[in-house]
């Protein structure tokens, strides 16, 4: 407590009524308020500032005092009495609003000082989760396809035999179906596989859509391989399929470009290479000019390519006529492209990921390094 | 394929100086992926040396080493001898040897090896005198490569210290390896190949297979073409030519150039019979098999497997026959070979008995032999090369120059009599409109050019330009070419898809995603926006995975769909539900240090498959409707799902204060915030699930009751037997349930912006009431004035009764269009309570 709060009141401390009271002259108004003032002025906290207007504002106060002893004088007094005391007063109240605003900003102020808090430290008290950086590339390289005019459809992992091989011209007896490397659904006679690719699903819309077509496929396909640093026995592609009157080849590279594009920006360098698949006919290979060595030839040789300049990107060709007839569409009148992107490349070749595995394990510090748009 | 650069120069004329790996490049441009590039891996200078001085120097370990001087002309330089030590011993001072100098390379399964002068066993020895194996040309000899030991005299005789080893070593011989697709059988041989990398490259090509081919006179061995079951309505055998070699000597060597090719193109030199067929066959892609004449008793009969019949093969391997097997059989009697895959015991030529050899050179069917192999899981040379196509008009030509070389090599005269059972059926022709080219590669080809294309190829062509349609006869060798579209892919292929512009179609349009697709990536993201982490796991479970989770024997969840071939025998099962494969993925992270950790998945699940099965109608045709039903019926169901699993901590401490475990609250509140993602309301049933806590489970259903799915606490003992953190916690919904309910436009509500009024009341209930139910009483008994309403507080203690306790809601009122008074208020909360009183015997505090 500032010691100066005293002063206003102890002295008056037991003070009787007003007609007992100090006489009422200007001197002793003037004093008052000054003792008022100075004590207000001394208050070095709202506390203490509480304590001065208690004594020098309150019912006890000696200009309160002086206030009910104004109703004692006489009559021609009162009037003149009654305007000292108010005013002095008044003045004490307004002296005592001033030092609480200053009071209570120096407070505010010094609450803020002390609240501080160095934020210079990572927050982690709940870290935002991620997608998985496969799933987000799938959608993007869907969206590029909505993008051109494209609808995306979906198909089953469990798969009929007819759906993922007999519907796209693999011949029960050509070894092309064989080197699938198939999961098969027991009982053999079943006629259930894991899709091996997501080319069944262009079947499966054929049937439901018709003609003309352009959809897309995103999905999960299946082949009896041992995971490594390059293998996956489960992954993802992205199918594309487009039937309508007078599709080329070129409308397949010009598609594919488009993707590419999508995919790893502007200026991609693509090539059409011929290849067999039996479901396309003509059919080829998309590779574009790796973005690492551009072609050129480097020693060591480039790792991102093994050296052959090219990204090996996935599969295409003209749909095969025995395709476009086991689906119902008149292979006269229609004809069209289809294509099956790896998703797994795309991301690898995306992100510079290096091993298969950090795709499939599922350690979060993997999708941690990337954003939820990539 | 393995291709020896110096037998593709053999056939096709190849440009000086030409590298294999330019080689490959052309072959990929017309369709033949290259694999690798084979070389010696030795880099010069490589050079003759010859021993002028050796010095023996015993070592302390006991070794002796030889301090060799070695003359290498001018090679190093100076022209002075060239110290080298050297631990091997067969090597003699004047001997002629390989030096490697300095700044030479040698393969080693490590990478090169580069040669360099160095300090050892006291002297700088620079360079190394090599082994045969250190040059990797051999593997059986030990010791020093002593020239004359190797080459033939004559060369020899050329050499001299300090000339250049690497050309007359071979090891500047480069073999290009490229894949073939399964289309192209003719590729498995250096015929086709360069045949193709003429194609690419304009290249004259001369055809291995023109040779002069002796027509036969007289009768030869009788041969029996007898498929009484052919596949397919194909014989199984179309062709079978024999010819005979007399008084051959089959322990002569296989010429060294031979052999050398075979090694190359990656197959083991091993007798002269077997690698002079091995040669022929990889030179025209015709498989042939030699037979010991003395040991066949009748004729030549091909025809299929009896029942019980059986054949033990040249691998061994005791097999029984199945009625689908061609045979090549002695006399229709003894089985002598599975037809175009393997020979057996009987009829085998042994080297140093066998002086007749009958030659076999057939066209068998692709199909059959296809099925044969793979019935027996016996792939065979032979069998990869008629399971893709082999020419059927190269079978007189490969006889003959299996005959000529047999005769050049192993001595012995051959027979005038050919026997050519021919039954080849006529090859089919295709019409082909010229205009398809253009319009289907989007190229615009002159007509001309394509009519040249197709007889480059090898086609016959019947018709010009002009008449715009054409009938089309494919070569001998491309049986895969048989329809319009094929030869169309052929045209571009050899023009070029580099001429192939790039043009970007306009699609007709669609509504892009489904309902489905967005609804689940709107899942996704509002998961991993609550602090969840996308995982993507193998569907692939076992039974032993069930077991830890507690499952009751007749749980369905038990009934999954099984893989006859699975990559695990522990694993063979699909998974029904994304639970049954996320613990490891949890497990994995623990493992490695994220101990807090909440997964998610999205995926589909596959419930099992019923009793139907799948039609496989087969190849280029519409299935009949009723096919398609029966096709699409028994494809299993697989819905959607969502799972989470989470342990550790859900807030994490850190300088900013203590952290908080994840528990079940969260658990349940993520799986609302999947419902509320899709703007689903849920309902929460508390219920007992098998892998919960028997008190820590909730069913979530949409309001008509449809069940979406579960979360709560895993069991303690699933968790201890899972492994996992104490206290995992987990959720699994169908999304395909929230899917549907959500597919439909929400229509919006008019807010209120009267003023709020709260209330609080405290009810003491029986402990056995849900809160939810209690929940349902007060909402039904506030009617519409209640705006929400939530629990805030639960007491048990001394102040109520043992069986009951406390719980403290906050109800909110609010009026559409009114500031409420306290009496409505009021009026409206006591209403609430009397109905909870009612329903459930609760009072009010
Ligand atoms: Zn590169």
């Amino acid at each position: 407590m500032p010691a100066g709060t005293d002063e206003g009141g102890s002295p008056r401390e037991g003070g009787g009524s007003a007609s007992s009271g100090p006489a009422l002259t200007q001197e002793s108004v003037e004093a008052d308020v000054a003792q008022a003032l100075e004590a207000i002025a001394r208050a070095g906290d709202l506390d203490g500032l509480k304590e001065a207007r208690l004594a020098h504002a309150g019912d006890r106060s000696p200009l309160a005092q002086a206030n009910r002893a104004i109703g004692g004088l006489p009559g021609p007094e009162k009037a003149a009495a009654g305007k000292l005391v108010g005013q002095a007063r008044g003045r004490v109240n307004q002296a005592l609003g001033r030092r609480q605003q200053e009071l209570e900003a120096e407070r505010d102020e010094r609450i803020l000082v002390e609240e501080a808090m160095d934020l210079t430290v990572a927050p982690g008290r709940r870290p935002l989760g991620r997608r998985h950086v496969l799933t987000v590339t799938a959608e993007r390289m869907a969206d590029a396809m909505v993008g051109m005019g494209w609808e995306i459809a979906e198909g089953p992992q469990v798969e009929a035999e007819w759906f993922n091989f007999d519907a796209l011209n693999f011949d029960k007896d050509h070894p092309a179906r064989q080197m699938q490397d198939t999961f098969f659904v027991e009982p053999a006679k079943a006629g259930l596989v894991l899709r091996t690719h997501t080319s069944p699903v262009q079947a499966r819309s054929l049937l439901e859509r018709g003609v003309p077509l352009y959809v897309a496929v995103p999905g999960k396909t299946f082949r009896t391989d041992e995971l490594d640093a390059t293998h996956t026995p489960v992954f993802h592609q992205l199918e594309g399929l487009a039937i309508d009157e007078g599709l080329t080849m070129a409308h397949l590279k010009g598609t594919l470009d488009r993707l590419a594009e999508a995919m790893f920006g502007a200026g991609i360098v693509s090539r059409l290479r011929p290849a067999y698949f039996p479901f396309t006919e003509p059919s080829a290979e998309m590779d574009f000019r790796c973005f690492v060595c551009r072609g050129e030839p480097t020693a060591p040789p480039c790792r991102t390519c093994g050296g052959t300049g090219w990204i090996e990107w996935g599969g295409c060709g003209m749909v095969h006529h025995n395709v476009l007839r086991a689906c119902g569409v008149d292979p006269e009148r229609y004809q069209g492209f289809a294509f099956g992107m790896g998703v797994e490349r795309t991301a690898m070749f995306r992100h510079g990921i290096a091993d298969m595995r950090e795709l499939i394990e599922g350690d979060v510090r993997f999708n941690a390094q990337f954003g939820m748009e990539i | 394929m393995r291709v020896p650069v110096d037998w593709l120069g053999e056939y096709v004329t190849l440009p000086e100086g030409v590298t294999g790996e330019q080689i490959a490049a052309d072959l990929v441009a017309v369709g033949l992926e290259e694999e690798g590039l084979h070389t010696s891996g030795v880099g010069g200078p490589l050079v003759v040396g010859r021993v002028l001085e050796m010095t023996p120097e015993e070592q302390k370990n006991g070794k002796t080493i030889n301090w060799c001087q070695v003359d290498v002309g001018d090679a190093n330089g100076s022209g002075e001898p060239q110290g080298i030590v050297c631990g091997a011993h067969n090597f003699a001072v004047g001997d002629l040897v390989a030096v490697i100098l300095p700044g030479g390379s040698l393969p080693t399964p490590q990478g090169p090896l580069t040669i360099s002068a160095r300090k050892t066993y006291g002297h700088v020895s620079a360079g190394m005198i090599c082994s045969v194996r250190e040059l990797g040309i051999g593997e059986d000899h030990d010791g020093i490569l002593v020239l004359p030991r190797l080459l033939p005299a004559e060369v020899v005789a050329r050499l001299a210290p300090g000339d250049d080893l690497i050309g007359v070593l071979g090891l500047d011989r480069e073999t290009v390896e490229v894949n073939v697709t399964p289309d192209r059988g003719y590729c498995f041989s250096i015929r086709g190949i360069a045949r193709e990398y003429s194609h690419a490259t304009g290249a004259a090509y001369t055809d291995p297979a023109s040779l002069p081919v002796d027509r036969g006179e007289g009768e030869g061995y009788a041969v029996r073409l007898a498929d009484e079951a052919p596949l397919e309505g194909i014989p199984g055998c179309d062709r079978y030519l024999a010819r005979v070699v007399r008084g051959i000597d089959l322990t002569r060597t296989t010429p060294e150039w031979m052999a050398r090719r075979l090694t190359e193109a990656g197959m083991r030199p091993i007798g002269l019979a077997v690698d002079v067929t091995n040669y022929v066959m990889l030179a025209l892609g015709q498989p042939l098999h030699a037979f010991d004449l003395a040991t066949l008793g009748g004729p030549v009969v091909v025809r299929r497997a009896r029942p019980g019949e059986r054949l033990t093969t040249l691998d061994d391997v005791d097999r029984a026959l199945d009625p689908e097997d061609l045979l090549i059989t002695d006399g229709g009697e003894r089985v002598l070979a599975l037809a175009g895959v393997m020979g057996g015991e009987d009829g085998e030529v042994t080297p140093g008995v066998t002086t007749d050899v009958l030659i076999e050179s057939a066209h068998f069917d692709a199909r059959s032999v296809g099925r044969t192999s793979r019935r027996h899981r016996l792939s065979s040379e032979a069998a990869k090369r008629f399971e893709r196509g082999v020419d059927p008009d190269v079978t007189a030509a490969a006889a003959q120059l299996a005959v000529d070389l047999l005769v050049e090599h192993g001595g012995g005269s051959a027979d005038p009599a050919v026997t050519d059972a021919d039954q080849r059926p006529e090859r089919p022709v295709v019409d082909l409109d010229l205009t398809l080219a253009s319009r289907y590669v989007g190229v615009n080809y002159d007509l001309q050019r394509v009519l040249e294309i197709l007889r480059l190829i090898g086609c016959e062509v019947q018709g010009e330009a002009a008449d715009r349609v054409v009938t089309v006869r494919p070569p001998s060798w491309r049986p895969d070419l048989t329809d319009a579209p094929g030869l169309v892919e052929e045209v571009a292929r050899i023009d070029g898809y580099d001429k192939i512009p790039s043009v970007v179609p306009r699609a007709v349009g669609g509504r892009g995603l489904t309902h489905g697709q967005r609804a689940r990536r709107a899942v996704a993201t509002a998961l991993a926006g609550q602090g969840l982490q996308e995982v993507l796991t193998y569907p692939f479970v076992g039974a032993e995975r069930f077991d830890e989770l507690g499952l009751e024997d007749d749980d369905p969840h038990r009934d999954a769909v099984r893989l006859a071939n699975p990559l695990s025998d522990e694993a063979p099962l699909l998974r029904t539900a994304l639970l049954q494969t996320l613990p490891e993925a949890l497990r994995r992270n623990v493992s490695r240090g994220s101990r807090d950790v909440a997964l998610f998945e999205i995926d589909s699940v596959t419930l099992p498959a019923g009793e139907a099965l799948a039609p496989v109608p087969g190849v280029g045709e519409q299935p009949d409707d009723e096919v398609l039903a029966q096709i699409r019926s028994a494809v299993p169901a697989q819905p959607w799902h969502v799972a989470v699993m989470a342990a550790g901590q859900a807030d994490r401490s850190g300088w900013w204060g203590r952290g908080r475990p994840v528990d079940v609250v969260d658990v349940v509140g993520w799986a609302h915030a999947v419902a509320d993602a899709l703007g689903v309301e849920v309902r929460r049933e508390q219920s007992e699930r098998a892998s919960f806590h028997p008190g820590r489970c909730v069913d979530l259903t949409l309001a008509d009751g449809t069940l979406v799915g579960w979360a709560g606490e895993l069991h303690p003992t699933v968790v201890q037997r899972l492994g996992l953190p104490a206290r995992t916690s987990a959720a699994e919904l169908d999304l395909d349930v929230l899917v549907a309910a959500s597919d439909h436009r929400t229509q919006a509500s008019p807010l209120s912006t009267h003023p709020l009024a709260t209330s609080d009341v405290a009810l003491e209930v029986p402990r056995g009431v849900r809160f939810s139910a209690i929940e349902e009483s007060l909402r039904a008994g506030a009617g519409e004035l209640l705006e929400s309403l939530e629990l805030f507080d639960v007491y048990a203690g001394d102040q109520v009764a043992q069986d009951r306790h406390s719980l403290a809601f906050r109800m909110h009122f609010r009026a559409p269009d009114r500031t409420l008074t306290t009496q409505e208020v009021n009026e409206a909360r006591d209403a609430a309570v009397r109905r909870a009183a009612q329903d459930h015997g609760a009072v009010q505090r």
